[in-house]
């Protein structure tokens, strides 16, 4: 490769007016013979990378595929308006169904959202508003108990509600889930909160608002599609899980995830059918949800538009 | 002084430039060439931008229709137009950014004798001849300030580091930035300040040693002791590329440009050349009454 003199072309008194000319075109012809010569290698590396990308799609979609199809498959043959609306029955004795299971685990998620979602939208509000070194502590230990596994959260509320009650509940189920929810849903809220831009808060201070008002009429609205969508997704996320329920749910047959462990395990052809008919439906109720959660937070910023 | 004058009558738009304050070899070249009309070779040293029946349309959305529009080796051409007519549709047509944004552009735009949309072309190597300038300033935030600079050489496969680093501090040079930056040449970008930045960009796009600088309103983020230091640097840049300028400024275009092509909207909201021509032709004596009114500041 050519090297060429340090002359700063805009510089003063540097060489002559002829060598500036002839200095340019060189410097010139130098970086196109690079990006010339070197094109073959780039487009080649490019079309790698586009080669190891569209490998990894179907690497990544094939899993899910693979599961919903086996769910479906499995499950479909179990689905009947019987299944949804029967209580089930002991093994051998047919026409039993999940309905317990959908109240109940209907029940748990409803008690775990009424505990968290509006805790979660407060811890949020201050996160944002009084942002500090308590902000920091309660961001921080929001993202370790996001990543406690469910079974501790499950052994805890064990220890906290049913032993010392000495009663199995939906309530001590539905803290479970709420406080697995709840550091999702503030990390999803001050989220959302962070995409209103800094100048609307000031146009609503400056207005006169009191930082209350601002923070409802101004941040909670213009963050509210992401709220609404963080929120349900979290939902989603509890209403599959298995472990909290294991301690405090009194009967298996009172949670579709509990209905599905059960069911599977035993040795009758007829209860893994109804466990691949629940694991159907429980696919089914989380996909709604999460399609529930595109849709709203895609209409209400359609609205602010 | 005559920039008060330029400044209070747009109207009478010099025809050289008078503030070209930093005297330097190629400053003193490029106002005796300016003066004496005579202009270096274009195709050894810069090239022409010529556009003919340039439209261009985002899905049914037609944004401009019909410019032709030659760029002149060496000289800077200013596009303006009130917002929305498709001044900077234009200038992205010419670096052909419009390929991975959707847009279509119809006509044929050269770069020199080179078609810029031929099938043979490679979009990549093309653009290393235009550099381009942004409305914001966009250092790239995770590289120092050096590598910033050096980027697009090491994007085009310079890896010889004494060349990489003889090319960015010339091009640093060349963007009056050496003297601010030769002692942090390390540190973040974003640490400058955001005229600093800006000149930074410009730096950057130099290093790759363009035959063309596209310049997409790089003063409109700026206050005016910035925006004076960005506009010695055109006029003592166009000694050695072809400058197009997206201003909103007439008196920017007045001040730093040699023609000026004057976008409005038609009838049908669709953008549209009205006229072009030398700057102070255009602006002492439009031929279109539209652009009259425009320049004279009476609509827009």
């Amino acid at each position: 490769m050519s090297t060429i003199p340090n002359v700063q072309v805009g510089a003063a008194g540097t060489g002559p007016e002829i060598g500036l000319v002839e200095e340019l075109q060189r410097r010139r012809a130098l970086v196109r013979d690079s990006a010339r010569r070197s094109i073959r290698r780039r487009r080649i590396t490019g079309r790698a990378m586009q080669v190891i990308c569209l490998i990894a799609v179907p690497i990544g979609v094939a899993p899910l595929v693979a599961l919903v199809l086996a769910t479906v498959s499995k499950g479909a043959g179990a689905l009947s308006a019987g299944f949804l609306l029967h209580a089930p029955t002991p093994p051998g004795v047919p026409g039993g169904g999940i309905s317990t299971a959908i109240v109940g685990s209907g029940e748990i998620v409803a008690i775990a959202i009424a505990l968290a979602v509006p805790v979660g939208l407060f811890v949020a509000l201050f996160l944002f508003e009084r942002p500090g070194t308590i902000a920091a502590a309660i961001r921080f230990s929001a993202d370790v108990l996001s990543g406690v596994p469910s079974i501790i959260i499950g052994i805890f509320t064990y220890a906290v509600f049913v032993e010392r009650f000495h009663h199995f509940s939906n309530l001590a189920a539905g803290f479970a889930l709420g406080v697995l929810m709840l550091p999702i849903m503030v990390r999803a809220n001050e989220e959302a909160m962070r995409t209103v831009s800094v100048d609307l808060w000031e146009a609503g201070v400056s207005l006169g608002a009191r930082r209350s008002r601002v923070a409802r009429s101004v941040v909670l609205r213009g963050a509210l599609p992401g709220v609404v969508s963080g929120n349900l997704l979290a939902v989603a996320r509890g209403v599959g899980e298995t472990a909290p329920l294991l301690f405090t749910v009194a009967s298996p047959t009172f949670a579709m995830t509990l209905l599905i462990f059960n069911d599977a395990t035993e040795p009758f052809p007829d209860a893994q059918r109804t466990a691949w008919g629940t694991a159907l439906v429980l696919l089914v109720l989380v996909l709604i949800l999460s399609v529930v959660a595109r849709m709203v937070a895609w209409i209400l910023n359609r609205k602010a538009r | 002084m005559r920039r008060d004058n330029e400044f209070t009558d747009p109207t009478s738009g010099p025809t050289t430039n008078p503030q070209t304050a930093v005297v330097s070899r190629t400053g003193q070249l490029a106002r005796e060439s300016r003066e004496s009309k005579v202009r270096p070779d274009p195709g050894a040293h810069g090239a022409a931008v010529t556009l003919e029946d340039v439209s261009i349309t985002f899905g049914e959305h037609v944004a401009v229709r019909n410019v032709t529009l030659e760029m002149p080796a060496c000289q800077v051409t200013a596009l303006v137009g009130p917002s929305g007519c498709g001044k900077t549709s234009v200038l992205r047509a010419i670096n052909r950014l419009h390929d991975h944004t959707g847009g279509t552009v119809r006509g044929t735009v050269r770069l020199g004798d080179v078609d810029v949309y031929g099938t043979d072309v490679q979009p990549e190597v093309l653009r290393s001849r235009i550099g381009m300038v942004f409305q914001r300033a966009n250092p790239f935030p995770t590289m120092s300030i050096f590598d910033n600079v050096i980027s697009g050489l090491r994007f085009n496969g310079v890896r010889n580091k004494r060349l990489l680093r003889q090319m960015g501090v010339a091009a640093l040079h060349n963007a009056a930035l050496w003297d601010i930056v030769k002692d942090r040449l390390n540190q973040p970008a974003h640490r400058l300040s955001g005229g600093q930045q800006q000149r930074l960009c410009i730096a950057r796009a130099l290093a790759v040693e363009p035959e063309v600088l596209l310049m997409d309103e790089p003063c409109s983020a700026l206050d005016p002791v910035a925006t004076a230091k960005i506009e010695d640097l055109i006029r003592h840049l166009s000694s050695e590329v072809t400058i197009a300028l997206v201003t909103h400024n007439m008196f920017q275009a007045a001040r730093v440009s040699d023609n000026v092509a004057v976008f409005l909207l038609g009838e049908d909201r669709v953008g549209e050349l009205v006229e072009v021509g030398p700057t102070a032709r255009v602006f002492d004596t439009p031929d279109d009454a539209r652009t009259k009114a425009y320049v004279t500041g009476h609509v827009g």
